[in-house]
């Protein structure tokens, strides 16, 4: 796959939404450990965990990475630079005031935090100025909301499937989201980089 | 609104629903997360087979029966009994020994729902041995769910989570002393309600009508947006004796809220407040 297209890395891109299920932990290793900590952009993820015990990987990712990783808490206000995990057994949701929404409606896709609801609100606060980001995964949850943020005007870029541990939600995103483009980690990583505002990759 | 000045007409039209369900009914959505409400009405529009805001509004201006469906959706319901097992083991650990030294207790679950936390905490001051000497109030906005507490009968297929909840709570018997099951539903001993009352209350618009000892408000705050919060929390901290304590869900914190000063947490782990005693 190519790369993205410079007049598309030119456009302002105001955050970034990313979701995973099986396969995550190794895709999030190789796309966000070249960040640099005073990356401009806020990251929001949406990962397919056990509700009944905490999430590790926010923890296990912040020994690789340089960018602020944490959980998101209830009304945070979204900062750049930093990454912010849905919770286990919580939806995340973005306010059109920039700040963080916790929800325990019901699961989305049997999942909660569902990959659609994060993307589906941030889609709706962020329009054309998001970058929405679809990795490994073995279910379809992510396909609706890469399809929202498209239809808002934002960039959905999707782990080639060929190169993801499970190929079945990326495949679902490319189907539902003709506008996505299928790139491999490095690709996205370069990508991630470049709209981050400091290229130091 | 993202970065055009424009306003999208959705936007626009649930703007105007929230304020006909308030102007038509009082009940009162318009401070909610929007983001979240906003989910909601898309799904209950769809079900309800209306294809804008606008057309659900005239439905349920002019027909009150719509109005019970909706609140469904416009309030969470989902809870299980000892959900956050740790919570429970907190409040037996650490609260209950500051409780007893109270000749008498007031303990307010506030956004009740179906009544899940209002019969973990029954079952957990009976087994304590305060329950004789607490009462309890069980308040939400929504009429159907309030029965639901009331009834305390649920669904038994959920009864094995509760037991493992209950059991990593520290529960002292059985779950399985508490109800009886049949036809496939597990019905609540009644004596665990006879010291509750059930009453309709509005954090966002109605007042402080007691002052207790324990506010137990779990997951109902995520669905405010943060100046609501600032008042729920205001009248938690208007009803609280001096020391009370103010328990909140496993996710909820009163970090970026105005009253944050008023309360000290108990535990780093576990979301249990205490009102300072000079306030």
């Amino acid at each position: 796959m190519s790369g993205p297209s410079l007049d598309k890395v030119r456009r302002d891109i105001h955050a970034v939404v990313i979701g995973a299920s099986a396969g995550a932990i190794a895709a999030l290793s190789r796309l966000l450990p070249p960040l640099a900590p005073d990356c401009a952009l806020p990251i929001l993820a949406a990962v397919h965990v056990p509700a009944d015990r905490p999430n590790n990987i926010p923890a296990l990712l912040q020994t690789r990475c340089r960018v602020r990783i944490k959980e998101a808490e209830d009304k945070e206000p979204i900062l750049p630079g930093t990454m912010y995990f849905a919770p286990p057994d919580y939806h995340l949701l973005v306010e059109r005031d920039y700040r963080l929404s916790l929800s325990n409606e019901e699961p989305v896709n049997y999942s909660r935090p569902s990959i659609d609801v994060l993307f589906e609100s941030a889609a709706e606060a962020y329009g054309r100025t998001l970058l929405a980001i679809v990795l490994s995964g073995a279910n379809e949850d992510g396909a609706k909301g890469a399809r929202a943020v498209n239809e808002a005007g934002g960039l959905v870029a999707v782990q080639s499937p060929d190169s993801a541990d499970a190929r079945m939600m990326p495949d679902a995103a490319l189907a539902a989201c003709p506008d996505a483009r299928a790139m491999s980690l490095a690709a996205l990583s370069e990508l991630l980089c470049a709209y981050g505002g400091r290229v130091r990759c | 609104m993202t970065n055009s000045a424009e306003v999208k007409a959705d936007e626009i039209e649930l703007q105007l629903f929230l304020e006909a369900i308030y102007r038509r009914y009082h009940y009162d959505f318009r401070e909610y997360s929007r983001a979240s409400i906003k989910r909601r009405l898309l799904l209950a529009r769809e079900r309800m087979g209306c294809a804008t805001f606008s057309a659900l509004q005239e439905r349920v201006l002019y027909d009150a029966t719509v109005l019970p469906q909706l609140l469904d959706y416009l309030t969470v319901q989902v809870s299980d009994m000892f959900r956050d097992p740790g919570y429970f083991r907190a409040l037996r650990e650490q609260v209950v020994p500051h409780l007893r030294t109270y000749p008498s207790l007031k303990v307010w679950v506030a956004g009740c729902s179906s009544g899940e936390e209002l019969y973990s905490l029954a079952i957990l001051f009976r087994e304590e041995g305060l329950e004789s000497r607490t009462m309890f109030y069980a308040t939400d906005i929504n009429a159907g769910a309030l029965a639901k507490a009331e009834a305390g009968i649920y669904d038994l297929q959920r009864l094995t989570l509760f037991t493992r909840n209950h059991n990593l709570a520290g529960g002292k018997g059985s779950l399985s002393d508490f109800y009886t099951a049949a036809y496939g539903a597990a019905r609540f001993d009644k004596t665990l309600r006879r010291r509750t009352v059930f009453s309709d209350h509005s954090l966002v618009s109605d007042a402080v009508f007691a002052e207790v000892h324990l506010v137990s408000c779990r997951n109902v705050l995520i669905y405010f947006d943060r100046p609501l919060q600032d008042r729920a929390v205001g009248l938690f901290k208007a009803a609280l004796v001096r020391k009370g304590f103010l328990g909140v869900g496993a996710r909820e914190s009163l970090r970026f809220n105005a009253h944050a000063e008023t309360f000290a947490q108990v535990l780093p782990g576990e979301r249990i407040y205490q009102k300072r005693g000079d306030v």
